[in-house]
């Protein structure tokens, strides 16, 4: 077994299992290691919305009982874990980032939080957000941004910012993400963690506050590709509670990250993905990954996916129409805020729900939630909603016909290294730019994950692979994933993550 | 009540000889499963405010829909009934509108993909013609919450102090029906309107999908208007050829007799204002039933726009044709066709049979039937005493019947009581109030109130004799050959025998011994 390092915070959350599992440590101790990295750091961070000190340790306490007793439990059980505040948690405050759901306290936990629960993950607390998952540097959180434990003027990506920075300052070892268009990659990418949007369908999507309905996919985040495996296994599978989601056992992540086997492997790179618009240290990162990988004994071959260079304008036309209904439903009748018009006597249901939705809901917001219903306003429906699923066919269409000659696609995660905070706020089309690579997926629904590749020699920041796989074919992005990793770690001589600065939190000091 | 001033009027004769109406019905439907259409929240009718909901039905953030399997398979029954075509492949659709009653401000429900399609149902009319209704389709969604405006002069929401919601309803599960337009029905377009929703309830109940009480709310009708000029008879090809006039919707028209009246009252609205040169809005009217009129709702224009998309949170409906000719297998017989078919069996005049079905009696009739009564004893005491009570109660006989526990088994047993000669009809009456009163069986009854004919043909010649000599001069007519006279001696015999005698029987004795 490896040896645990002084600080618990710096394990990996496989080791933290093995350890909790032959009784060296506890999941008190590890839960409190975390609580205290948060309130030494997280000031700096700010990757929490909400910090459940007494739940994840009465959490803690009740998975150590529950080993005691000698009860069976899950791999993960006692390691403690950060959920994107987009996911409903009983009883713990659930705002997505937007000042509409302030002080909502949901009745009802979502599944993937069921399943946490069920496996004994004690829950931390609620991760930052951009509003609603609209955003890819949670700038768009009402709450404040998120900094990148790297440089902390950057971003940490978005929308799962707040799961991307917790993971990288040590503040978690593994969290929950929602992935639309690239909400789990994008940020994994520019904070050297690693995150999978799994197969539309493969994790439920019940209790997850919807954006996009048909693009939504929440996912697992870690430090290490094992991590991420040993957590999607436990959201995966089947939730009769979604209609959308895949009646098929969770696919075999876990053995394929431990075997780590991209011998005999078909890799195609795609050429839409990676030209113009990208960084060169992120691009060289990324063909020395490729590079690796043939050395792994995989074969390397160049793809087209012609349609691609339409996904971002299909996907900016699906997401707002989804997106104006499903937030629909906030409007002050039946919880979060309710904001009073001014200067209007006995205000009418109509006026109050107007007042309401233009006090909670943020510039972003507001933009989609008018593209979409623009979209599909009767005489536009045809000619927006109409073509951009065709649009979406057509990519479904690319990725059916590269599958039939590679097993796994690989790209750049995003197209730069984290940008500076507020650089590209008042240019949404330049922050929308940012997940070009990773909304394909999105829109066929196929599985997408980023690892670290390095860091960009003109800034020294982190840059991201992706690599995509075939629906339902998951365990392909952990093959992969591991043997990369591996080989990537042997050549940096450790984590990518020992580079990160320390912060110079207390709970650190306290650890050494 | 209503405070709007009423519109005028044409003289209803009169708006028939300048025009030609055609009507649009929408019916909606809520299914009687057991759970709501995409939760498994209960469906019970009159339950405690917000009692019967979830995060699905409420529509909290992050809750998903899950289809009522139960409900895809009345909606497929219902589609097959009305001789409809079964999409193999549809999906739902979210109808994008705020209303506080609506949970997630927009209603799951379906648009150009319907379960069922191109149908027609034949409605009987009184004078024993049919009229076929042509249905464009039958659509599954779910139903809003019901709103109750506090407050105000109207009980509208304009005007209202405040307004309360219940979400119970929420989520039931709806079936819409929307007709054709339909066209030629003439003068006669007012009945065949009500016939229709007449005739749709009674397939719909045959079916055993929905409760179908239109004071309930669980079928509510939607009536369309449009007049046209009249240029021949209804069915006259250059009639058929004149162009749509514009169309009012009447919603909420809640009983079968509204749904007459109001179609009735919008054909006579429309007439006034077209004869006077104006034109028709476009528009939802809202029934008045206290006053018979419709007054102005909404005006709908092109601003209303709801935004329809495929729900992104359910798959496709996709029945196997296997499926469908299986649920085939389970529709009952046409309630036309049965109503036929049991008249004949029954023997019952076009009178009575109307009757038996106005009454909603035609099953507890056939139980009784089939229970071993004759068909004219079970109509005889279902429609009287029974009948009267239930329609003094407001009820329908079914459910009156229900409650107090009297079932065709004991009407039966009470037809076979007086066959057998236990009981006359008086005392046969009397044993059917004690049933009611919930004494027990016929049998029970008569047993406990000492009912029963007298046997003992010595007690009745003595009484009889008695009477004869009380009343020389009555018998003397009799004897005359006045057998009409024998009459006023039976009323005594009776009285004497304190009505426990046969008075056929009586009748026999007198005539024999005074002939």
């Amino acid at each position: 077994m490896t040896d645990l390092p002084t600080d618990l915070t710096r394990a990996t959350a496989a080791d933290l299992a093995d350890a909790l599992a032959s009784k060296t440590i506890s999941s008190v101790e590890v839960t409190q290691a975390h609580l205290d990295r948060i309130a030494a750091v997280d000031g700096q961070v700010h990757s929490y919305l909400h910090v459940d000190t007494e739940g994840a340790l009465a959490q803690a306490q009740a998975v150590d009982e529950r080993r005691h007793s000698g009860e069976s439990l899950g791999a993960l059980a006692g390691v403690p874990i950060a959920v994107k505040d987009v996911m409903t948690t009983r009883g713990v405050p659930t705002t997505c980032g937007s000042r509409i759901l302030e002080g909502w306290i949901p009745p009802y936990d979502a599944t993937v939080v069921t399943k946490l629960r069920e496996a004994g993950l004690p829950i931390l607390g609620k991760t930052n957000m951009d509003e609603f998952a609209m955003g890819s540097s949670t700038e768009h959180s009402a709450y404040g941004p998120s900094h990148n434990p790297w440089d902390l003027d950057r971003i940490p990506g978005g929308s799962g910012g707040g799961s991307s920075s917790v993971l990288a300052s040590f503040q978690a070892p593994l969290a929950t993400g929602t992935d639309t268009g690239g909400s789990i990659r994008q940020p994994a990418a520019v904070t050297a963690t690693v995150g999978t949007k799994p197969t539309y369908g493969g994790v439920s999507r019940y209790g997850l506050v919807a954006l996009a309905s048909s693009l939504d996919q929440a996912g697992p985040c870690g430090r290490t590709v094992l991590d991420t495996a040993l957590l999607h296994a436990v959201m995966g599978g089947h939730d009769p509670m979604d209609s959308t989601s895949i009646d098929a056992p969770v696919p075999p992540v876990v053995e394929a990250a431990r075997a780590a086997d991209v011998r005999g492997m078909r890799i195609g790179v795609v050429k839409e993905l990676g030209g113009e618009g990208y960084q060169p240290g992120v691009r060289a990162r990324f063909d020395e990954s490729v590079a690796l990988l043939e050395e792994l004994g995989a074969e390397v071959v160049e793809v087209s996916c012609p349609n691609f260079e339409y996904a971002l304008a299909a996907y900016y036309l699906i997401l707002p129409s989804e997106a104006s209904s499903n937030l629909a439903k906030f409007d002050a009748m039946r919880y979060g805020l309710r904001v009073l018009p001014e200067g209007v006597d006995a205000p009418s249901a109509e006026q109050v729900m107007a007042a309401t939705r233009d006090a909670g809901f943020g510039a972003e917001v507001k933009r989609r939630i008018i593209l979409g219903t623009y979209a599909l306003s009767s005489g536009y429906y045809d000619a927006y909603y109409g073509s951009a699923q065709k649009v979406r066919a057509l990519i479904a269409q690319d990725f059916d016909a590269a599958y039939s000659t590679v097993d796994v696609l690989v790209s750049p995660t995003a197209p730069t290294t984290a940008f500076k905070l507020g650089d590209k706020l008042e240019d949404p089309m330049a922050m929308y730019l940012n997940d070009i690579a990773t909304i394909p997926a999105n829109l066929a629904g196929v599985p997408g994950m980023s690892i670290p590749s390095g860091l960009a020699d003109e800034d020294g920041l982190p840059a991201g692979i992706q690599i995509l796989a075939p629906a339902m074919k998951d365990e392909r992005l952990y093959s992969v994933g591991a043997a990369l990793e591996k080989a990537l770690v042997d050549r940096w001589g450790g984590p990518i993550l020992d580079r990160a600065p320390s912060l110079g939190g207390a709970a650190a000091a306290k650890g050494a | 009540m209503s405070t709007a001033t009423a519109d005028a009027v044409m003289d209803y004769d009169e708006a028939m000889g300048k025009f030609d109406p055609v009507m649009g019905l929408e019916v909606h439907v809520e299914l009687h499963t057991a759970t709501k259409m995409f939760c498994g929240c209960p469906t019970e009718f009159g339950a405690e405010p917000n009692s019967q909901v979830c995060p699905v039905c409420l529509g909290l953030p992050g809750a998903l829909p899950v289809v009522n399997e139960k409900a895809v398979e009345s909606a497929i029954r219902i589609g097959l009934a009305l001789n409809c075509e079964i999409a193999e492949w549809c999906r739902f659709a979210r109808k994008n509108y705020f209303y506080p009653d609506m949970p997630k401000n927009f209603q799951t429900s379906q648009y150009d993909e319907p379960i069922a399609f191109e149908g027609y149902l034949d409605v009987e009319l009184e004078d024993g013609s049919t009229y076929r209704v042509e249905i464009e389709r039958a659509h599954m969604e779910e139903d809003t919450g019901k709103s109750l405006h506090i407050g105000g002069a109207t009980g509208r929401i304009h005007g209202a102090d405040h307004s309360l919601v219940d979400y119970n309803r929420a989520g039931i599960p709806l079936i819409e029906i929307v007709t054709k337009p339909m066209v030629g029905a003439g003068e006669r377009a007012p009945e065949v309107a009500k016939a229709y929703v007449s005739a749709l309830r009674d397939l719909l109940r045959a079916l055993d999908v929905s409760d179908v009480k239109m004071e309930q709310g669980s079928m509510r009708c939607d009536a369309n208007v449009s007049l046209r000029p009249r240029v021949g008879a209804p069915l006259d090809e250059a009639q058929l050829a004149v162009p749509l006039g514009t169309r009012t919707e009447t919603k909420n028209v809640n009983s079968l007799r509204s749904v007459e009246r109001a179609v009735r009252y919008e054909i006579s609205r429309h007439a006034a204002i077209l004869d006077g040169g104006g034109s028709i809005l476009q528009e939802t009217r809202h029934w008045h039933e206290d006053t018979g009129i419709t007054t102005s709702g909404r005006v709908k224009s092109d601003a209303e726009d709801y935004r329809y998309f495929p729900e992104p949170d359910l798959v496709p409906v996709a029945p196997t044709r296997e499926t469908v000719e299986a649920l085939r297998g389970t529709l009952p017989e046409p309630p036309g066709l049965r109503r036929k078919r049991l008249q004949s069996d029954w023997g019952y005049s076009d009178l009575e049979m109307r009757d038996v079905v106005n009454a909603g009696a035609v099953e507890l009739i056939e139980e009784t039937v089939a229970a071993g009564a004759s068909a004219a004893a079970a109509r005889k005491w279902w429609l009287g005493e029974p009948s009267r009570r239930a329609n003094a109660e407001g009820q329908d006989i079914v459910s009156y019947a229900a409650g107090l526990g009297l079932t065709p088994a004991h009407i039966a047993e009470l037809d076979g009581l007086v066959a057998a000669g236990r009981l006359n009809d008086s005392m046969a009456r009397q044993v059917l109030d004690g049933v009611l009163a919930g004494e027990g069986t016929p049998t029970a009854v008569a047993d406990a109130r000492g009912l029963e004919l007298v046997q003992d043909d010595g007690a009745l010649e003595a009484a009889v004799d008695k009477v004869i000599d009380a009343n020389p001069d009555v018998a003397a007519k009799i004897r005359d050959g006045k057998v009409t006279a024998a009459g006023a001696l039976i009323g005594q015999v009776m009285k004497e025998m304190k009505g426990q005698a046969d008075a056929g029987k009586a009748r026999e004795l007198i005539l024999a011994k005074l002939q």
